[in-house]
């Protein structure tokens, strides 16, 4: 039993849909997927280039001071003379960097915990969801402050051990109820019954079935610790001489950017940020609706549904009189549709 | 005296799916319901026997979409067409006109909500005039006539069994006396005996107040018992409509004759048991001409080219009605189907 | 019941382990950030603060790890936090008592308004969905992903530096002296505005979305459809019969999520120099007072258990299931 019943991510995962995951990666043909998935790459080629493209030394002074965005500093300059511009292209590679080691990590912990206490159950599921509810509780930032001030040198990797440490709760929670509803599903409890050995139950029939959730969890902790790190370096509590978006913040703030008026210091930051946080959360639609079938309109764009006048309601049937498409017939097999007619199977 | 219609379905079309290739679920099916007659409806899982009765009341949930056909209500003041009302004309007409118990009625509860307040809000909605205390002692009486302690009003539907559960469903159906009550697979989670209990007291209730009742069972002997007339559902469509005595007694269709052969007769001469081979068509890659072709043991070359209309059967039979090629004039009917 | 006591074990064992960890992390961090401190008030700090210092980060060889842990347990029911370096001699309990009704006002009124806003727009959305609403999401989703200090910064630059509509900075007008009275709770609310604003700006995406979500996962139950075939009003179908089934995940997400929306406005804090425990943690970690940043790790964590316990009881009083007997 679940400390708090119903999850919103706990709804109803089709299996025939999950392992159509693995031959297709349908949810690819989810547009707002396919924005995000986009909008990371960008990103991600940025972390690896953006050292060599950057126009200046993003550490090197000048005597442009506080210019406003122009041709030669597309982003202006701070203060010293900085290059905006530089600092950011050289700055994605640090957030990336740990915003990934950190989701890995903690998908880590949250699979090992959250699969195993879905599948021991009794008291060692009592003890790991307690554990997995307990970091979930306590609220990360001032844990994350405690441990980084105190330790000597608070690098990338460091960071986003702890980030990772701290975070892995939520994950471990959607996991444990994703596997608690498969581990009753009919193929695991056949598999059960032929006699495979647990560890082999979970490796090669659980695991694959949870791909779309780990997923999602893996997405969601990214963003945490992309925002999570961002923050702390604004704050100061991490090493302020590696370059990343929250060190441009750092700076801007504590040179009184604002007062200034050098909204070019620390606007593009941010909006870099916001641009990488909302990639990773379309992603994370495509997930949601391909987890979950009920989030789907059946094959349908709702400009189409617009067009046909249709407006998919409980409890008031469309009625279209619109006798375009002569009825019966053998039907184009569209994914999308053979996608619903799975999940209804 | 001629039966009055209470709902006459004509040519309903129901698609699943909003794209470019739907599943056409329903493919022009017609149908009527008389005044206070009980119309069984049988077949397979998946004919769209739920779809039927959803359509017609407009509660088929999204994706399903109704694509063509018309549902005209007699009601006290003419015929309506329950497709062309507006949103506020079916609300006011719902559970008056027509009540339905679903199938699978262990969901059909709020689980938040006390059965007191499920049984009554819809009386509160229909009669605003009603005082809280007539409502109370209408959902008391309700549940004493299903057979549960009128005290179980203030129990959360969590602390009723799945039994109970439908038994509530079927009491809160009829709360407002409805003209046509529809039953789908409203006893599943019954034991046999209260089956027939519920059963037996749904009937009384009709011969008392003369609703018309829609009653979709998976079992054939019991709908054969206490229906009327019977439709008997293929794939979308309807291949046989006929009393229900006739067609226990005589099927006219292939399909029809193997559906009451997979299940023992509760009385009469016992006969053979026998299933029909293959399985329900793929509705998304129909078989050209007659859709049960591919699995009737009669079919002819032309039941894969012509698709069969409902009709006349070959004997002419008054009030009967069957969709085959083997009714066509100048064809004999194989022995199994003319006795 | 069963359900609550388990809730009531479980905080127990939430703050045993809160405290546990603050406990344990200054053992066995890596170099020695009490001995450079001390180093660096040389001559500054009282034998007081010192043996406070000592208490608290085990500095002590002679006692075992166990007394130690003992000692810290009974120095934690007198109040006893230690003192605090950059208020010194101030004890880190006095600090902290003094900016927390400030946070607490402002997460409390912040969250709830956000999670009432946010759940009211997704039940809208959800409802009529495949409608013009669903363009709200893509909006959304870009809302959730900015940092709230971020929005903080761009409104402060919006609305107090290029409009100044309302102050940059701080929780009360600088004149006054703290009290209750109006002129003081005007300017009190005056100057939470533009935070409570922001922290509502940027965490009512998530609400819109779960509910959103959740609404159009409730409505195709069976007794959404049920309540329309009833001819039911549209508000008590989408009110009493969705709704009221699809914020019940929402209210344990509320929950779950406190610990985040604090962080989220301690950082707020810091942006707006509001007189909350953020702002203070921010000058903790300035002056790396670490006495201070431990206190405040633990009070915050607290206050968000007992958060967490009114939002279970919010949960048993919507969900009859949870008062089953066992
Ligand atoms: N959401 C959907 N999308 C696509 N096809 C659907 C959907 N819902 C139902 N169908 C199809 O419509 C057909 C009719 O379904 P329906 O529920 O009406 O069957 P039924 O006769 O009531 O079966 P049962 O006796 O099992 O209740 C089925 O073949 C089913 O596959
Ligand atoms: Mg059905």
């Amino acid at each position: 039993m679940s400390v708090i019943p119903v999850d919103a991510a706990a709804a109803p995962v089709d299996p025939a849909a999950v392992a159509a995951t693995r031959r297709r990666l349908l949810f690819l043909r989810n547009g707002k997927s396919r924005l995000g998935i986009a909008i990371l790459l960008g990103f991600a080629v940025l972390a690896v280039i953006g050292p060599w493209i950057a126009p200046y030394d993003p550490s090197a002074l000048s005597r442009d001071v506080l210019q406003a965005p122009s041709g030669a500093h597309w982003m202006g300059t701070t203060h010293t003379g900085q290059d905006v511009f530089s600092q950011i292209l050289v700055g994605t590679r640090g957030v990336l960097v740990v915003g990934m080691i950190a989701g890995v990590v903690a998908t880590a912990l949250a699979v090992l915990v959250g699969v195993s206490s879905g599948f021991l159950g009794g008291l060692a599921d009592e003890i790991l969801s307690a554990l997995a509810n307990i970091f979930l509780v306590i609220p990360a930032l001032p844990l994350v402050i405690i441990i980084t001030g105190q330790l000597p040198d608070a690098g990338g990797i460091t960071v986003a051990l702890v980030l990772a440490f701290t975070s892995w709760g939520w994950g471990a929670r959607v996991l444990r109820a994703q596997t608690l509803s498969l581990r009753k599903r009919d193929f695991v409890e056949a598999a059960r019954a032929n006699g495979e050995s647990t560890w082999r139950i979970v490796w090669f029939e659980t695991l694959p079935n949870l791909t779309a959730v780990i997923a999602a969890s893996f997405v969601g902790t990214v963003t945490f610790a992309i925002l999570s790190q961002v923050t702390l370096a604004f704050i100061g509590v991490t090493s302020i001489s590696d370059w990343n978006w929250g060190t441009i913040l750092f700076w801007a703030q504590s040179n009184q950017a604002l007062a200034r008026g050098a909204w070019w210091w620390f606007v593009p930051a941010g909006l870099c940020i916001a641009l990488l946080g909302t990639a990773f959360t379309l992603i994370n639609f495509g997930i949601d609706e391909f987890v979950n079938p009920r989030l789907r309109l059946a094959g349908a764009s709702a400009r189409s549904l617009r067009r046909r006048g249709i407006v998919p309601r409980i409890g008031f049937t469309a009625v279209v009189r619109d006798t375009g498409c002569p009825p019966s017939g053998p039907a184009l097999d569209r994914p999308a549709l053979a996608l619903s007619k799975e999940a209804t199977r | 005296m001629t039966p009055e219609p209470v709902l006459e379905i004509r040519d309903l079309a129901v698609d699943y799916g909003y794209g470019a290739s739907p599943v056409h679920a329903l493919r022009g099916v017609s149908l009527t319901l008389h005044k206070g007659e009980v119309l069984g409806i049988a077949g397979e899982s998946g004919c769209g026997k739920s779809t039927l009765v959803y359509a017609a009341t407009r509660l088929l949930p999204p994706p399903g979409v109704i694509v063509g056909g018309e549902v005209r209500f007699h009601g006290d003041d003419g015929p309506v067409d329950i497709l062309r009302m507006t949103d506020q004309e079916l609300r006011a007409a719902r559970w008056q006109d027509t009540a339905i118990v679903f199938q699978g009625a262990m969901n059909s509860l709020n689980p938040v909500y006390r059965v007191g307040r499920q049984l009554t809000d819809a009386i509160a909605a229909h009669r605003p005039g009603s005082s809280r205390a007539e409502r109370e002692e209408r959902a008391r009486e309700l549940l004493t006539m299903v057979g549960i302690a009128p005290e179980r009003i203030r129990a959360f539907p969590h602390q009723l069994s799945g039994g109970m559960r439908q038994r509530v469903m079927i009491a809160m159906a009829m709360a407002l006396e409805p003209k046509v009550l529809i039953l789908d697979e409203p006893t599943t989670a019954l034991d046999v005996v209260m089956q027939r209990q519920i059963l037996e007291q749904v009937m009384e209730l009709r011969d008392r107040l003369g609703f018309s009742v829609v009653f979709i069972t998976h079992d054939v002997s019991l709908l054969i018992e206490v229906a009327d007339h019977i439709a008997i559902m293929y794939a979308g469509e309807i291949v046989e409509q006929a009393r229900a005595s006739e067609v226990y007694r005589q099927p006219r269709h292939p399909y029809s004759h193997g559906l009451l052969h997979s299940f023992p007769p509760l009385h009469g001469p016992r006969r053979p048991l026998a299933g029909i081979p293959g399985s329900p068509p793929d509705l998304q890659a129909l078989p050209s001409g007659c859709p049960f072709s591919p699995r009737c043991p009669e079919a002819m070359d032309v039941c894969t080219d012509v698709h069969p209309d409902l009709g006349p059967t070959a004997a002419a039979e008054p009030g009967r009605r069957v969709a085959c090629l083997l009714h066509t004039e100048g064809r004999t009917l194989p022995a199994s189907l003319s006795v | 019941m069963r359900f609550v006591l388990r809730r009531c074990i479980f905080y127990l064992v939430t703050a045993w382990a809160a405290v546990t960890v603050n406990f344990v992390i200054p053992r066995v961090m890596p170099g020695d950030p009490v001995q450079a401190l001390i180093n660096r008030y040389q001559g500054q700090l009282s034998t007081d603060a010192v043996e406070s210092l000592y208490a608290l980060f085990g500095l002590d060889p002679d006692a075992s790890i166990w007394s130690q842990y003992v000692d810290y347990w009974g120095r934690l029911f007198a109040g006893d936090l230690g003192l605090s370096f950059t208020f010194f001699p101030t004890p880190v309990a006095d600090v902290i008592l003094q900016s927390l009704p400030w946070t607490v006002a402002l997460v409390g009124v912040a969250s709830v308004l956000s999670f009432a806003v946010g759940t009211l727009i997704g039940v809208m959305i959800g409802w009529r969905r495949g409608t013009w609403a669903d363009g709200i999401l893509p909006v959304t989703a870009f809302l959730s992903a900015v940092p709230y200090f971020w929005l903080g910064l761009i409104a402060i630059m919006l609305l107090a530096v290029t409009w100044p509509v309302f102050p940059t900075s701080g929780g009360y007008d600088g004149g006054l002296v703290p009290g209750l009275y109006p002129e003081f709770i005007g300017s009190a609310l005056w100057h939470s505005i533009l935070p409570a604003g922001t922290v509502v700006i940027s965490s009512v995406a998530g609400w819109i979305l779960g509910m959103r979500n959740m609404m159009v996962t409730v409505s195709s139950e069976d007794y959404v459809t049920v309540a329309q075939a009833k001819g039911l009003p549209e508000r008590q179908v989408m009110f009493g019969y969705a709704a009221r089934n699809a914020v019940l995940p929402q209210v344990s997400g509320f929950a779950l999520s406190l610990g985040f929306i604090v962080s989220g406005t301690l950082v707020m804090e810091m942006v707006f120099s509001y007189p909350g425990v953020g702002f203070v943690l921010y000058q903790a970690t300035g002056g790396q007072d670490y006495p201070l940043m431990q206190g405040i790790f633990l009070i915050i964590t607290l206050a968000v258990l007992v958060a967490n316990m009114l939002a279970d009881v919010a949960y048993v009083l919507l969900d009859p299931r949870t008062r089953q007997e066992a």
